[in-house]
């Protein structure tokens, strides 16, 4: 039998194996091969896999849901347990900042004045550059210039 | 005319900061490849989800009802667009055109569009132009985690349960590879799995066999609508955490070529000076030249 554990990020765990355990919502169920095919939610715990060889494997989940088919079982684990009051209170200081910008206005950004200075200075380079590219050729000739014939 | 002193120093500091530009594309080109393989580490578990959600869809008893996040509204009386942008500047247009983008779909909106913002820009420029912005996010981390998502997926589910959204949309920068970015903006709510084009981020479903899928024979633990509000809500997480991640690797794509043209900027700039600075020495070198020639003459 086959099991993958995956999250939202990334792949936990891929790989044969001869039995894996599940913390259902509706209790702790254990899946041999050749099990019915099922999809159930799961709650926080533990998802234990015994690989053919070696030990069982541990892995913490804060929910989730699963596929169950008779040659493979797919995890779809939440990486940590989905805490609601800590989403709410984000969510509502997302909303109490944007109604603070709304009222005042946007905060001055420091890096603005800095990149507005560094254009300002790189401007002024390129107008130097410019103005003196523009001039006659400054090779001097064997007259030379004002400044050296004086 | 400057001398070869003054010269030198600006050739010096044009140097300083061609090294500065330099170093930051190498390193914007190194995060937009990490986001990129961080959205590409998404894929195994949305393709199995998005065919869960389609097995479930089907199931008798949820057709009939409809899931809330999976049924569209008739009347539309208002919606959301969550607008995608960087907390920093110094990446060319990538800001800019993102929120041009936004701001042409919400002019084609017949109704009122709320804004909710990811990253200091977006929300500065939309304030700035007028926009009703209900939500700021800002300080999305490089090792962007789900963890940061959640808010963002929160505020839009929420809302649109409790009506006060009939749509939400996502408005957020493609990358496609280190010199293409593309603006997008898709429909995240309500969930259209059939709808391919209109759905976020769907590139990373579209491979995804669903020949069969519908008429799969599960046992449910628990019935398929109640399976339905634990896959929905994560699979509309999972588009938002893959949009976020697109935009932070067009913002480094962006930014790299940014400072790439900066670092060419300044070797010619360097160029150009550096020749300024050789004719001015061989000026002072021939006025002296002629100085110590006409001393000479004026001597014999």
């Amino acid at each position: 039998m086959y099991c993958d554990i995956v999250t939202q990020e990334k792949m936990v765990f891929s790989g044969e194996v001869k039995s894996v355990s599940l913390p259902g919502t509706e209790g702790r169920m254990g899946i041999l091969p050749n099990h019915s095919a099922l999809l159930t939610t799961l709650g926080f715990g533990e998802v234990i896999v015994h690989p053919p060889e070696g030990d069982e494997q541990y892995f913490a989940i804060g929910g989730g849901f699963a596929e169950v088919q008779p040659e493979k079982v797919i995890v779809l684990a939440d990486s940590a347990e989905q805490a609601d009051e800590i989403d709410i209170e984000r969510a509502e200081q997302a909303r109490t900042r944007a109604e603070k910008y709304m009222v005042e206005g946007v905060p001055e950004d420091p890096e603005r004045y800095a990149q507005i200075r560094a254009s300002l200075q790189r401007a002024q380079i390129r107008i130097d550059v410019a103005r003196r590219r523009r001039r006659k050729p400054m090779m001097p000739t064997l007259g030379g210039t004002e400044e050296a014939k004086n | 005319m400057a001398t070869e002193r003054e010269l030198n120093k600006r050739i010096k500091s044009i140097g300083n900061i061609a090294q500065v530009t330099g170093a930051l594309a190498a390193v914007s080109a190194s995060k937009a490849s990490k986001s990129q393989r961080q959205v590409e580490a998404t894929r195994a578990y949305a393709g199995k989800a998005f065919e869960i959600l389609h097995n479930l869809a089907a199931q008798p008893g949820v057709g009939s009802t409809g899931h809330p996040l999976l049924t569209a509204r008739e009347a539309i009386t208002g919606a959301y667009l969550i607008l995608i942008t960087s907390d920093r500047g110094l990446a060319g247009a990538y800001n800019t055109n993102v929120v041009i983008s936004a701001e042409k779909f919400i002019r084609a909106m017949d109704v009122p569009v709320k804004v909710i913002t990811v990253g200091r820009k977006g929300r500065d420029l939309m304030i700035r132009r007028g926009y009703d912005v209900i939500a700021t996010f800002d300080n999305m981390p490089d090792d962007l985690s789900i963890l940061d998502i959640l808010p963002i997926a929160r505020i839009a589910t929420n809302d649109y349960l409790e009506s006060k959204a009939d749509e939400v949309f996502i408005a957020y920068t493609d990358f496609v590879n280190l010199v293409t970015r593309i603006p997008r903006v898709k429909q995240l709510l309500p969930l259209k799995p059939l709808d391919f084009e209109g759905m976020a981020v769907a590139e990373y479903v579209s491979a995804v066999d669903l020949s069969g899928v519908s008429e799969r024979v599960y046992s449910y633990e628990p019935e398929p609508a109640a399976l339905l509000d634990v896959v929905v809500p994560r699979f509309t997480q999972l588009q938002l955490y893959q949009a976020v991640l697109e935009a932070q690797a067009s913002e480094h794509s962006a930014r790299m070529v940014a400072m790439n043209n900066a670092t060419d900027n300044a070797a010619e700039l360097i160029d150009i000076l550096t020749l300024e600075r050789n004719k001015a020495r061989q000026m002072s070198i021939t006025s002296e030249i002629l100085d110590i020639v006409g001393g000479a003459e004026a001597l014999g």
